[in-house]
């Protein structure tokens, strides 16, 4: 193929990806932006194959049925996932695209004809590829909740990491030097443990936060496969998602008001270690979990019974209320009930408003994907600083299935995973109706406060769908 | 001089995807996310170029099972590029339902 061509179309091609992404960046060009990419995908592949020649490459049945599988899988595995699932998905998804980086970059390791360039970028290739494909596992694994969702630390964590990012280094140096076998080896376990190791750790409300690194991550490592192999396309398109994701992950860090290394190192590692205290004072840890168990009782047993009317009292003639959604409300696929209580709510003449902290659920807009599947309209829904300062005004706000972005804590208890972070200001409110399932602490494990008010507080437990039909029959 | 090309290639890419998402709003997060993840399965490119090579020399020794390494890569970049984009259509349908509805108000 003409170089000039080629390199003319990947131009082109690329600049059709940064299109498509900034059409993603605006909600009414979105679906356009994404088919922009699965159009630019598609001529990427002919183009890739017409490059590579017409009897190795482009009439190839090998290759035709590799992608057909593949893209049969996805789209049929794409059409059962539901709303609810996606987290895990595009965490699993993301792991996939890793694990085919890792093995672009093994097989041109492997090749015994290539030059140091290309075996440097190759072994770089596997080890973020290899990073991304466990790390993102383990990231799906929790949100499934598959394994258990609390930050883990063995024995010396950070210093093992530290040791197999050093490991992985040498693989990489050594490949470049032409030691192959010992480099693939190197690489490939290192990284799979070091990817391991780092999503062990991270947990509570850091979870979207580490996906979208991984997203990142695995961009990156596509580049730096098209560097081993010579291909400017790939670089540029991988190049692109592996910045715009760190962007995206940064976004996610300044709404969390929290910095990436801590993430990743710092404050988790703490909260570890205050776990590790706790389990070493067993009767401490008895003690406060049986504390918010008597506290639950007495709850259930003063509140519900004398609230009730007092409160529904207050929701009939509301005149203005503030809806905050969490990820209880995805889990009992609420957004419908939700739906309907702001229908109803309005019906009676209040103004009904939706605030939506940005980790809220477990990847950044993930309420705003489900209230949109239950069609409340977008112009309802509020980022958290635009309506923080309202809580106070309005007459009541209804929590549905939300702790953390919401915990009181987050102000005053330092050390906790969730200290520094903004939270809705759900305590300022004169009246707070709590639908969760339990009194347990939100995914941060961190206890709120709010359920012990003394006043103006309903707590609805069990089944959110439940506790909200409850709430609109007494409307 | 090809080295300096591709890395002034990634850096420029870099530097432009930083620039080109900045002004994002939060709902569109989880499907920007889940956009860009489809995208990186563009190794799914890479891994086309390998299978092609180790096709093209078939009969060397190790080829055949360079061959195999690359047909799965395919297809797992496959997976992660189709699924991606159909998760990211779905999502981003729900969105537009809602405005259409909104219009005929």
């Amino acid at each position: 193929m003409n170089p000039v061509l080629y390199y003319g179309c990947s131009a082109v091609l690329s600049a059709l990806v940064l299109c498509g992404l900034f059409m993603q960046s605006r909600v009414k060009a979105a679906i356009a932006g994404n088919l922009v990419c699965v159009g630019v995908m598609g001529f990427a592949i002919l183009l890739t194959l017409a490059k590579e020649g017409v009897s190795a490459a482009l009439l190839n049945p090998w290759l035709w049925c590799a992608m057909a599988v593949g893209g049969v899988v996805g789209v049929i595995w794409a059409s059962h996932v539901k709303m609810i699932e996606m987290p895990q998905a595009v965490a699993l998804l993301n792991g996939i695209g890793g694990l085919a980086s890792a093995l672009v970059g093994g097989i041109e390791l492997m090749k015994a004809d290539s030059g140091v360039f290309s075996n440097f970028t190759a072994a770089l290739a596997l080890v973020i590829g290899m990073m991304t494909f466990s790390g993102s596992l383990i990231a799906a694994g929790k949100l499934a909740r598959i394994i258990d969702g609390k930050p883990r630390a063995i024995a010396g964590h950070g210093v093992i990491s530290v040791t197999l990012l050093a490991i992985c280094c040498v693989g990489v140096i050594l490949g470049a030097c032409g030691f192959r076998v010992v480099s693939l080896v190197l690489c490939g376990f290192g990284a799979l443990a070091f990817g391991t190791l780092l999503a062990m750790r991270v947990g509570g409300a850091d979870m979207p936060v580490a996906i979208s690194l991984l997203n990142a991550l695995s961009g990156v490592a596509g580049a730096i496969a098209g560097m081993a192999i010579y291909n400017v396309l790939l670089v540029a398109i991988g190049g692109i998602v592996g910045s715009s994701g760190l962007l995206l992950t940064q976004i996610m860090c300044r709404a969390m008001n929290r910095k990436l290394p801590d993430i990743l190192l710092g404050k988790t590692v703490k909260q570890a270690e205050k776990t590790k205290a706790e389990e070493a004072k067993p009767e401490f840890k008895e003690e406060l979990q049986s504390e918010p168990k008597l506290e639950q009782a007495t709850f259930a047993a003063e509140i519900e019974p004398q609230k009730p009317e007092k409160l529904s009292f207050s929701l009939k003639n509301a005149k203005s209320v503030i809806i905050v959604p969490g990820y209880g409300m995805a889990l009992s696929q609420a957004q419908y009930k939700v739906k309907e209580l702001c229908d109803k709510l309005e019906t009676n003449g209040t103004t009904v408003r939706f605030a939506i902290h940005p980790v809220a659920g477990r990847m950044p807009g993930h309420m705003n994907v489900l209230l949109a599947e239950a069609d409340v309209d977008y112009d309802y829904l509020f980022e958290l600083d635009a309506i923080n300062e309202d809580f106070r005004n309005v007459d009541a706000a209804i929590v549905v299935g939300a702790s953390d972005v919401m915990n009181p804590a987050a102000r005053e208890a330092e050390g906790t995973p969730i200290y520094g972070m903004p939270i809705l200001n759900v305590d300022e409110a004169p009246e707070v109706i709590i639908c969760n399932f339990d009194l347990k602490p939100g995914y941060a494990g961190v206890e709120n406060p709010l359920y012990r008010r003394e006043q103006g507080l309903r707590l609805l437990l069990g089944d959110a769908k439940d506790s909200l039909q409850t709430l609109i029959d007494e409307l | 001089m090809k080295e300096l090309l591709l890395v002034s290639v990634f850096i420029a890419a870099s530097v432009l995807g930083y620039w080109i998402i900045r002004k994002v709003p939060s709902l569109l997060h989880t499907p920007l996310m889940s956009g860009m993840n489809a995208l990186s399965g563009v190794t799914v490119l890479g891994a086309l170029i390998a299978g092609a090579t180790a096709y093209g020399r078939r009969g060397e020794p190790g080829m055949t099972a360079m061959l195999v390494i690359a047909l799965i890569a395919i297809s797992l970049a496959m997976v992660n590029v189709a699924g991606g984009f159909a998760v990211t259509h779905k999502m981003l349908r729900m969105f537009r339902k809602k405005s259409s509805e909104e219009d005929v108000k």
